[in-house]
Formats: structure tokens, C-alpha cells, sequence
């Protein structure tokens, strides 16, 4: 009982700093509509700040002094990002956001190295709390009773400032409806400066704290970023209450969880996640969220199906990629194959994110699942690999039903966020069941077979079934199942009332996606000869989400072209430099302020701002650039 | 999407075409993780670099420039196989080398055998990399988890303690270490007893409930395999916390300066670590190669610059030992091939490949408001592995 009540203790004190992170994160994303990936990022910069500023001025003064002063600075570091990247893009759909705050986040990771060095960095302790005090015989850091405290005082402060100021009255406003704000004459654009750099100082605030536990380190944003993720779901987006009680709880259960699982911290907070979504699906304090301003893939120039002359256009450069292994070499040959099961991957994400306008934060899941799946066929029923490759959709398929029926019944990030947890479910399970998976170790020598083990014959192997993959996906865009999926993305209440089962055919389309993964998936275990845990990992979810946004989301043809920008360069960059993701963070973040509406958006806003043809191709587009204004407006009415 | 398009592919062409073996050169492949790990990395190509200077400037290999090319694998296997791939398929090398990270040491180990390639891995620890998954291209120079496990073991076998609590990283480095330190001192001490265990996930311990709960089971002694990051929160709550206080504690890998020296003057005294005490070592091989690394660097070697070295050295022994380059021949030749460390002559083992590369064994104190290890002593990588017959049963049948 003694130890119960010591461990909880130990668990508030985690909270604390868990909370301080996630209630910047909260504040920001209930305003802003912000999903800020670079928090993680800044919480960092806030403890290499501080240890700079409190190695170099000691005692009481120098060290809370250094600990606010860095705050403050890398909150203004958040207000000029802000300002200068995040202000251009506010207009973009929903998520594109996401991207910028990706780029930033890569740059700072590379940065941070280049400016305080590779080492690990061990800050001072905090004057006058570096002892411990005992209570049943056992010892508590003083600092922890600080930090107990210090959770509750934040809470409250922001309580204050939310309730007793002119400006939280403006933030909560704004959180509730901002279009009603604006519309009032409130200065929208410095309400946002402020609000972000306010996430962003707490974020920094809770970095700063770190330094008395821990090191500094290069990968510390990484180690929380998607913790306070999940804090901030678990409570409800834009509830700071909801923040802090999510804070304690997760934080307790692991305290206490380690008790009895000592290897439970690893999949812990992602099980609260689950069961807190499936039972109330906007969190424990977050209210069911208005229509969103423009849902992911609103398209802004009606999608058409291709016309003849771009059917044999796309025709003929499959037909030259068909020949590239007349002249390539090897490595170009498995670099090519490299880039066509992200392509794969990247179409079905599409599929689900823009047709169906569900953004799944937990993509590789599926992608995984068919890479274990196409592992165990040859491991376990020594299948041959055109098996194997049957079977590796059928994992991602399997897992795309269970997950899908649970996330379908939620929207927006709330659904996002479930899909993450159940990516982070599998891949601890392949991480843990080491009889099985082989741990992190992974399953090796799953090579293709004699007929498709070449480079060249893997080359066209590939190419064939992505061709065919992304081809039937693009038919359904466009078949009567396409269209509903469309309309339960535009408008959820005219769907249901023409008689859509949204539910069904959201969990049909989820189904589609995860298998046309699995297969990528499937592809990238022949592909690598190998099968690890990674390949379920969030950064694989990532870089899926990116070569959509990329692309553009808008557009019918962005991932495929986003996933061979983005995966070609990655490959390239990683070869060339060890500060590839200095570089690739840059060039994400000129992309995204250069043409908000990806790469194909893009592309397609230059072509249609041609002079009418004599066809009268550009006269339709007019038209439909005329309906789409109209039901833009008609939308804004709606609201 | 045409346009882009044609530009990849155009731009793969390219790429495909740029590089052809000079005259007179060797090549040879590295990767490592820098981008992700340079703590480890950038001593460890410190290390590689400085011995490369030196054969060259001794004449190369039989009259030929030898060169090294390095690729980053950004702690992720898939990437490291892309590298791997380019090196070899591309540019061409000889052999592969390096890794850090057991899982990537083990998806190029596996690539070596698809392609045919001989490929030496540099530190990865995993037993597996030469035993339950080892194959005929692979071969690894760093002590492994098995040997440490079992120099740690001599040393806790010596201790009183009879109960002890165990606290590792959750993943396959962690658990198998933990379950050769097991094995390794049941046999010594068949009274010894293992009544709790904690298993956070890398870089992310929650010190305090994790201390807590092991303090809880009030053992005689705490094996510790955390390191880096989770180490100093592990060190810096459990001094607070007291939980050290009249424990033995035995922590893998702790003296290695990158671990020890961020622990500075919280460092705490007694434990039994391995590690690397450049400070400390008398012998004249290491002597010579501390001058020549402050030399060249004005700092201090890490481990990580010993493993660089000693594996640029290993690839110079086998280059030099056959004529042939082709890979049965330098397979041939790295079987019972003999290399001079800093550490003193290893023999890379036929029945096994794995080498014999020792480690340091000591306790560690404060000194200066800094962390080193004390009486130390040299640990023969030879005395603590299986013998070859042993060894090569537990090889699976290629």
C-alpha cells in the first residue's frame, strides 16, 4: 500500500512535465487548427537553450532565471515560425499545416547537433532541490514535489488566464467558433501569434524542466512528441483541463502498470488511447467537433476522370520506366523499385485520406501487417512467393477490418489518432512477441524467388502489380462507390439523407486502402529480404502522410507524384549528406510555402490559368471554377 | 506528374552511371548511423579515419590507395540495406563494413549473403549476428553481449549478493544480455536468485516508478543495462532516491566515455562496469595510438574511435592477406586472420567468425568532478567465448 502511494507520487511528477508539454499542444490546436508536429521539437530547443543559458550563469538566480529566459526565447522562436511559414498556409486544407511543422521538425533535429554537438549534454540541478525527503521509508526528490506541484499551479494559471482576461475570452471564442471571431473584428492574425507562441512556451518550459533529470539530447523531441499526442486526444482536443487529467492518468497507469507488467511502459499509453477513443470518441473532455472549415480533399477544381490523350500520356511513361532496365544499373533498378512500393503506398493512404477524407496517422500498420504476412508465408508454410505476396494483402486487409469498424465511427483527428494507436498496438506486438517476429531483430532471408530475383526482374515485377494497383484505385475514384465515398466526405447530413450508409462505406473504403498497403508492404519485405518492426513504424505513417500532402491532397494523381519526389530525394539526400534531413526539412518547408496545394495542385494552377483552348477545355474549367465558388459560398451560408 | 517523373528517372540514370573504379585504388563500404547516433559515430569515424591515414601513408595496400566509402543509415534497417545496395551494386567495393544498431548489423548480414559480399560488422552486440543467425560472409570484431555478459558474470559471481533485480532497455540488445548474465552467474553461483526485473523502453525510462519498484524488491544487487540518456535519469533518481545506497550494481557498458562522461560528478562509485579507460591503459600498442588520435584530433578516443580503427585495421589485414579480391578469397583469408588493435592482437575465429577483441573491466569513481573507472583489468575476448567446436554448433547449417 506504502508502495502504491510512494509509485503514484513518482507518477504525478512525470504527469507534470507530460502536461506542461501536451497543454501547449492543446492551446494551439483548439485556436489554430494547428496540428503542431514541431512541439516536440521546440520542447527540445527549450532544454538546449536552458542548458546553455544555466551552465553559464550558476546559482538560484542564473538557474530559474535561465530556465524562464530560454523559454521565452524559443517562444519567440515559435511566434517568428509562426509568422513568417505558418501565416501563408493557413488557407490550405486542413493537415497541410502538418507538413510545414514536419520540415521544421527535421531541420531542428540536424540543427541541433551542428550547434551543440553530438555529445550528450548533463545540465546542473536545480538549486535548493537537489536532495530528497522520506516518506515510509522511502525516498522522494524534492524536485518531484516541485514538479507535483508545479502541474496544478500551471492549471490554474491558465485557468485564470483563460477566464479572467480579455484575451483568454478571445481564445476560447475562437476555439469554439474563429470564423464568428474574425467576423466581430478581432485581430485573428495576432490572436494566433500569441496563442502560438504561448503553446510554444510551455512547450519549451516543460524542455527546460528536463534538464535537473536528464540529459540534453538530439533525440529527446522524439521520445515525446507522440506521447503528448496522445495526452491531448486521451483528453480532448483544446481542453487543458482534459490535458492535465490525461497527463495523470496516463502517467499513473505506467507508474503503477510496471508494477505488475515490468514491460508494459512500451504499448501502455497507446492502450489508454484505444479504449478511451472507442468508449468516448472525442476524448474524455472534448466536445463533438463543428464542420470543419474545409475538410482534407475538398477539391477545388471538380476531379474528372483522365481523357484519352493523358490515358496514353501515363501509358507511355510506364511503358519507358518498363525499359529503364535496358540501361540502368542494378542500384538504380532496386532504387526504382524502392520508389514504386512507396508509390503503392503512398496511393492507398490517398485513397483514404483524400477521397474518403479520412487522414490516418497510422498507415504503416498495414504496410506492416503485409510485410509480416508475406514473412510468415515463407517462414512458416515455406510458400513460394507469389503466395506470399497473396498473402501479405490478405494481413493488411485482416488488420484494416478490426481496426477500420472501431476508427470509422470517429472523424477528423480523433479518427487519426485511432488509427495510430492500433499502428503502435500491432508494432508493439511485433516488437514484443519475439517467438514469433523475431522482436526487433525481424525475420531475415525472405528473398524473392529464382524468376523474380534479378534486379530487373523485381523491377518489372514491381512496376506491374503498382501499375495495375494504382490503376484499379483510380477506377474506384471514379466508380458510383468512389462518388459516395465523395459525398460522405463533403457533406455527412446530405450523404445520409440520399441514403449513403456512411459508416459502411467509410470501413469499405479503409478495408480497400489497408489491403493495396499490405500489398506495398508485401513488395518491401522481397524487396529489402528482410521484415522489422520499423516497417509498422510512425515514420513510415509519416512519410506516407507526406508524400500526400506533397503531391497535393486535393488532386486524384498527387501521391503518386509526391512519393516519387519525396522517396527519390530521401534516397538521394541519405546518400549524399549525413545533414539529409537539414536539407529535406528545408526544401519541405519552400515546397510548402511556394505552392500550398502540393506539387500536382500545382501543376494543375498553371495549366488551367492557360487562355481558353479552342476545345473549350479552358471554357469548362471557368465553369467549374464558377460552381466551385458557388458552393463555396453555399457552404459558408451552411455554417 | 510527367515531368516530374522523367526527372527521377532521369536523374536515377545519371546516378547510375557516375562512378567507375579508379586505377590503382581499392574500394571498400562503410555504414554507420550518423546522422542518427553521432555520439557513437563521430569518434568512431575519428577513428576510421585516422587509421586509414596511416595505411595509406604507408604505401596503401600492396602500392594501392585504399578508400573508404561511407554512407549514413539513419538507425533504420531499410535505409542501411538501400546503402548497402548502392555500395556494392554502384560503386563497386570489395566489402561491407560497420553498424552500430544489432538489427541493422543483422539486415546486412543478411544482404551480404544474398549478394555474395563479405561483410565485417563493426560494433552491433547481438549473439545472434554470429551464432543462432551467423552465415559464411559475416563476421564481427566488437566483444559481444555474450563475452561482456560473461566478464561481468566472473566479476558478480565474486560478490555476497544473493538477490538481484535486473533493469535493461526493452528490446532484443537488453533482453538477451540480460539473459546471458543470467545464465553466466547461475553457473557460478547456482544460489543467486533473480527476484524482480524492469524493462523500459529505450529512451523513454520513467526513472522513478521504475527505481521505485526495483528499490520495492529489496535486492542485494542491480544488474543495469540501460545506457545513454536513460542511464544519467536512471543514475541522477537513483542517487537522489538513495536506491544505490549498499548495493552492489553491476552496468554493462557504463565506462565507455561516451556513457561515463556526461554523468560527471554524479557518477557514482563502485559500480562494476565495462569499459573503455583510455587514461588508464599502460600497454604500448594503445599508447602509440592515443598519441597519434590527440594528434590528430586534439580530444580524447572514445570507444567508438577504437571500434573505427580496429575495424579499418581488419579490413587493411585481409586486403593485404590474399591477392585475390573476390569475395571466397577474402573469405578465405578472414577465416583465423590476425590484426592488431589498440586493444592488442585479435584473431578473427574460423569456426565462428567472431574475433577476439577484449574489453576492460573496472569500477568506477569520481575524480576531478569527473567519472572513471578503477582498477581495471583486461578481459581476453578468447577466455569467454565457447570454445570453436562449441561455437559451431550453435552456427545454423548454411
Amino acid at each position: 500500500m506504502e508502495l502504491l502511494f510512494v509509485q503514484a507520487l513518482s507518477g504525478l511528477a512525470s504527469a507534470a512535465s507530460l502536461f506542461l508539454v501536451a497543454s501547449g499542444l492543446s492551446i494551439i490546436f483548439g485556436v489554430t487548427r494547428i496540428v503542431n508536429f514541431a512541439h516536440g521539437a521546440f520542447y527540445m530547443l527549450g532544454a538546449y537553450v536552458a542548458y546553455t543559458l544555466t551552465s553559464r550563469f550558476a546559482g538560484p538566480l542564473g538557474f530559474w532565471g535561465g530556465l524562464l529566459v530560454a523559454s521565452l526565447i524559443v517562444a519567440a522562436l515559435g511566434a517568428l515560425m509562426e509568422m513568417v511559414l505558418l501565416r501563408r498556409i493557413y488557407q490550405a486544407p486542413e493537415l497541410f499545416q502538418l507538413l510545414a511543422t514536419f520540415g521544421v521538425t527535421l531541420m531542428v533535429q540536424d540543427l541541433v547537433v551542428v550547434i551543440w554537438g553530438a555529445d550528450d549534454l548533463l545540465g546542473p540541478r536545480a538549486p535548493g532541490f537537489t536532495g530528497a525527503f522520506s516518506l515510509f521509508g522511502r525516498n522522494i526528490p524534492t524536485y518531484d514535489l516541485l514538479l507535483i506541484a508545479l502541474g496544478p499551479a500551471v492549471l490554474g494559471l491558465l485557468w485564470l488566464l483563460f477566464h479572467r482576461t480579455r484575451w483568454g475570452v478571445l481564445v476560447r471564442a475562437a476555439t469554439q467558433d474563429r470564423d464568428m471571431v474574425a467576423c466581430l473584428g478581432v485581430n485573428q492574425k495576432w490572436l494566433f501569434t500569441s496563442v502560438f507562441a504561448l503553446g510554444v512556451f510551455l512547450a519549451a518550459l516543460g524542455g527546460a524542466l528536463q534538464i535537473p533529470r536528464t540529459t540534453v539530447t538530439h533525440y529527446m523531441d522524439l521520445s515525446i512528441i507522440v506521447e503528448v499526442f496522445v495526452v491531448v486526444v486521451i483528453g480532448g482536443l483544446g481542453s487543458v483541463t482534459g490535458a492535465f487529467v490525461a497527463a495523470v492518468l496516463v502517467s499513473e497507469l505506467n507508474a503503477l502498470g510496471i508494477l505488475a507488467l515490468p514491460k508494459i511502459s512500451l504499448v501502455a499509453v497507446f492502450l489508454v488511447m484505444a479504449v478511451v477513443l472507442v468508449v468516448r470518441p472525442f476524448g474524455l473532455f472534448g466536445k463533438a467537433e463543428r464542420a470543419p472549415r474545409s475538410s482534407a480533399g475538398t477539391s477545388f477544381r471538380p476531379w474528372k476522370p483522365m481523357t484519352s490523350i493523358e490515358r496514353i500520356g501515363v501509358a507511355l511513361i510506364v511503358a519507358l520506366a518498363a525499359l529503364l532496365p535496358l540501361f540502368a544499373g542494378n542500384y538504380a533498378l532496386s532504387v526504382g523499385s524502392e520508389i514504386l512500393v512507396f508509390v503503392l503506398f503512398a496511393a492507398s493512404l490517398h485513397f483514404m485520406m483524400t477521397v474518403g477524407g479520412l487522414a490516418s496517422f497510422g498507415h504503416a500498420a498495414y504496410f506492416g501487417l503485409g510485410a509480416y504476412g508475406a514473412a510468415f508465408a515463407i517462414k512458416f508454410l515455406g510458400a513460394p512467393m507469389g503466395v506470399a505476396l497473396l498473402i501479405g494483402p490478405l494481413f493488411g486487409l485482416a488488420g484494416a477490418v478490426i481496426s477500420g469498424w472501431f476508427c470509422v465511427r470517429l472523424s477528423g483527428v480523433y479518427f487519426a489518432m485511432l488509427t495510430l494507436a492500433f499502428a503502435q498496438i500491432i508494432w508493439s506486438v511485433a516488437f514484443q512477441w519475439v517467438e514469433v517476429t523475431g522482436g526487433d531483430n525481424g525475420i531475415l532471408g525472405i528473398w524473392p524467388s529464382r524468376w523474380a530475383s534479378s534486379p530487373e526482374g523485381f523491377f518489372w515485377l514491381t512496376l506491374a502489380i503498382v501499375a495495375v494497383s494504382v490503376a484499379l484505385l483510380r477506377v474506384l475514384v471514379f466508380s458510383p462507390f468512389g462518388f459516395g465515398l465523395r459525398a460522405t466526405r463533403d457533406n455527412t447530413l446530405r450523404a445520409d439523407a440520399i441514403g449513403i450508409d456512411r459508416k459502411s462505406v467509410q470501413w469499405a473504403a479503409f478495408i480497400v486502402s489497408g489491403t493495396f498497403a499490405g500489398l506495398a508492404g508485401a513488395l518491401f519485405a522481397f524487396l529489402k529480404g528482410s521484415v522489422f518492426p520499423e516497417t509498422l513504424g510512425i515514420p513510415i505513417s509519416v512519410d506516407g502522410l507526406v508524400m500526400v500532402l506533397l503531391g497535393g491532397i486535393e488532386t486524384v494523381s498527387g501521391a503518386v507524384v509526391g512519393a516519387i519526389f519525396y522517396k527519390a530525394l530521401a534516397i538521394w539526400l541519405m546518400s549524399q549528406t549525413d545533414l539529409s534531413k537539414l536539407v529535406l526539412g528545408a526544401i519541405i518547408v519552400l515546397l510548402v510555402v511556394a505552392s500550398p496545394k502540393g506539387i500536382v495542385g500545382f501543376i494543375e494552377q498553371i495549366r488551367h490559368r492557360r487562355p481558353p483552348s479552342p476545345n473549350g477545355a479552358g471554357s469548362s474549367a471557368a465553369r467549374a471554377d464558377a460552381s466551385d465558388a458557388l458552393g463555396i459560398a453555399k457552404m459558408k451560408v451552411a455554417e | 506528374m510527367k515531368y516530374v517523373a522523367g526527372l527521377a528517372l532521369s536523374a536515377l540514370l545519371l546516378a547510375s552511371g557516375a562512378a567507375h573504379a579508379q586505377q590503382g585504388e581499392i574500394k571498400v563500404g562503410e555504414i554507420n548511423s550518423y546522422s542518427a547516433l553521432p555520439g557513437f559515430t563521430e569518434p568512431y569515424r575519428k577513428g576510421m579515419e585516422l587509421a586509414l591515414k596511416q595505411i595509406n601513408d604507408a604505401g596503401g595496400i600492396k602500392g594501392k590507395k585504399l578508400v573508404i566509402i561511407s554512407k549514413d543509415d539513419g538507425a533504420k534497417p531499410g535505409d542501411a540495406l538501400t546503402a548497402a545496395n548502392e555500395l556494392v551494386s554502384r560503386d563497386g567495393v570489395v566489402l561491407l563494413a560497420g553498424g552500430f544498431l544489432s538489427n541493422i548489423g543483422l539486415a546486412l548480414s543478411d544482404f551480404a549473403k544474398q549478394k555474395q559480399v563479405l561483410y565485417i560488422a563493426a560494433e552491433p552486440l547481438t549473439d545472434a549476428i554470429v551464432w543462432s543467425k551467423g552465415n559464411d560472409y559475416t563476421f564481427r570484431l566488437r566483444t559481444s553481449n555474450y563475452m561482456q555478459a560473461s566478464m561481468l558474470a566472473e566479476e558478480a559471481a565474486k560478490l555476497p549478493a544473493k538477490k538481484w533485480a535486473t533493469i535493461a532497455p526493452n528490446y532484443e540488445f537488453g533482453q538477451s544480455f540480460v539473459a546471458a548474465f543470467k545464465e553466466a552467474l547461475t553457473k557460478k553461483r547456482p544460489d543467486v536468485e533473480f527476484i524482480a526485473e524492469q524493462w523500459p523502453p529505450l529512451n523513454k525510462i520513467d526513472a522513478g516508478p521504475v527505481l521505485q519498484a526495483i528499490d520495492a524488491a529489496k535486492p542485494d544487487a542491480i544488474l543495469n543495462a540501460t545506457f545513454a540518456g536513460d542511464l544519467v535519469k536512471l543514475v541522477r533518481e537513483g542517487n537522489t532516491r538513495g536506491v544505490f545506497k549498499d548495493r552492489a550494481v553491476v552496468s554493462y557498458l557504463t565506462g565507455e566515455p561516451e556513457y561515463l562522461d556526461p554523468l560527471k560528478d554524479e557518477t557514482p562509485e563502485g559500480w562494476i562496469v565495462t569499459g573503455y579507460p583510455w587514461y588508464a591503459i599502460k600497454t604500448a600498442v594503445h599508447q602509440a595510438f592515443l598519441d597519434a588520435y590527440q594528434k590528430a584530433y586534439n580530444d580524447y578516443p572514445r570507444l567508438g574511435s577504437v571500434v573505427g580503427y580496429s575495424t579499418v585495421k581488419s579490413i587493411a589485414a585481409v586486403l593485404n592477406a590474399t591477392d585475390d579480391h573476390s569475395t571466397a578469397s577474402l573469405i578465405k583469408a578472414m577465416k583465423e586472420l590476425k590484426v592488431d588493435t589498440p586493444f592488442g592482437p585479435v584473431v578473427y575465429r574460423g569456426a565462428d567468425h567472431q574475433s577476439t577483441l577484449g574489453a576492460y573491466v573496472g569500477k568506477t569513481a569520481k575524480k576531478d568532478g569527473k567519472g572513471i573507472m578503477v582498477d581495471i583489468e583486461f578481459k581476453k575476448g578468447a577466455d569467454y567465448l565457447p570454445s570453436e567446436a562449441e561455437a559451431a554448433k550453435l552456427r545454423p547449417a548454411n
